[in-house]
């Protein structure tokens, strides 16, 4: 059978009720979102299921919204059922103030360099991991750079021409 | 006999850059030079540069390497993995603070006498990385002192020659680094 969006919905919806909300296919691809006390549930769910199995983790990283008042850092699982080549997007947020996620190590070993990195950029701190330390950045560092706070460019500089830097436009 | 007798005479052949020269006696000659002048001259036309690439100026270095531009035409073709045989370090590429410690001890490591070459932007000043970074050093020469700064993103590999061959004409000079700077030499 094919595993249509639809399905995997139908599926969450059934296990989960009404913790598994903001349902989006972005570019066809399934993304919803839970609750972060129930993350590892929603993944392992996922993981053992025998018709979703998605058990390989593409991907895992945070994005950092500061305007979203109690909810400003989101965790992002990109996971892969490499039976019928299927990708889902998985969503849990999190205050800044308390940035503490279950690790999923427990489920994916390859999400240990993963959750490493996620806490080196930007502080999500995952409970549970056999190792979390700075894995990128110099050990000494005591900030998390890929925060907004850290701005990436100075946009009101005018010494620097966009055109020069393949971005088109000119400030003249 | 008197020495100027035999300066009169014609001068064997003699390679253009050699620190001295040679008066020719019979069934023979005679080398005039100081000892100085011939290690330096010695040192310049062998110096054995460390592998080390940090990123895209090191597929240049690399290129330069290779046959079509082929630094072993001036000495420096015995390109070494170990710090403990090499002469001079190019750093070719962008230095990020948790490359730096490596740089500073690959330097160290290094026999005396030791040359520093910083290839390409990143390594003069960070380059494209000098603003609003997390990661980059703003120059190698924060780190380890340079002799010889190549411009460019990544320079061409023409501009590397230069570079070797300045830093070999820095080298014969006999002068230090403080020396040089006081009093840029003439190539």
């Amino acid at each position: 059978m094919e595993l249509t969006n639809e399905y995997i919905k139908q599926r969450l919806a059934d296990q989960f009720g009404d913790k598994v909300v903001n349902f989006e296919e972005p570019y066809g691809m399934f993304t919803f979102e839970a609750p972060k006390e129930d993350n590892l549930k929603v993944l392992q769910f996922l993981f053992d299921d025998e018709e979703l199995q998605f058990r390989f983790l593409t991907d895992l990283c945070a994005v950092h919204y500061p305007d979203q008042e109690g909810r400003e850092l989101a965790i992002v699982y990109h996971l892969h059922n490499l039976v019928k080549n299927v990708r889902i997007r998985f969503k849990v947020f999190t205050n800044i103030q308390e940035p503490d996620i279950f690790t999923a190590t427990n489920i994916f070993s390859t999400a240990n360099w993963m959750e490493r990195e996620t806490y080196d950029f930007f502080g999500v701190n995952f409970i549970g991991h056999p190792n979390l330390k700075r894995i990128l950045n110099v050990d000494e560092m005591d900030y998390f750079p890929m925060r907004k706070e850290f701005p990436l460019e100075d946009q009101t500089r005018i010494d620097k021409d966009d055109e020069m830097f393949g971005r088109g436009g000119s400030i003249i | 006999m008197d020495v100027t007798e035999l300066t009169a005479e014609p001068q064997a052949k003699q390679q253009e850059d050699f620190p001295g020269r040679v008066i020719v006696t019979p069934g023979g000659g005679i080398i005039a030079s100081t000892i100085q002048d011939v290690i330096n001259w010695a040192r310049s036309n062998s110096l054995w540069p460390l592998t080390f690439a940090t990123s895209c100026c090191g597929i240049e270095m690399m290129s330069v390497a290779s046959s079509k531009y082929d630094f072993s035409r001036f000495g420096f073709e015995v390109a070494r993995a170990s710090p403990r045989q090499a002469d001079v370090i190019i750093v070719a590429g962008t230095i990020v603070q948790k490359m730096a410690p490596v740089l500073k001890r690959l330097y160290d490591q290094m026999a005396d006498p030791k040359y520093v070459i910083a290839m390409g932007a990143c390594a003069i000043s960070g380059g494209p990385f000098f603003y609003n970074t997390y990661s980059v050093v703003k120059g190698a020469d924060h780190v380890i002192p340079v002799d010889v700064y190549i411009p460019g993103c990544p320079p061409r590999p023409e501009a590397l020659l230069h570079a070797l061959i300045t830093l070999q004409g820095k080298i014969k000079s006999g002068l230090t680094r403080e020396q040089i700077k006081a009093n840029p030499i003439q190539l």
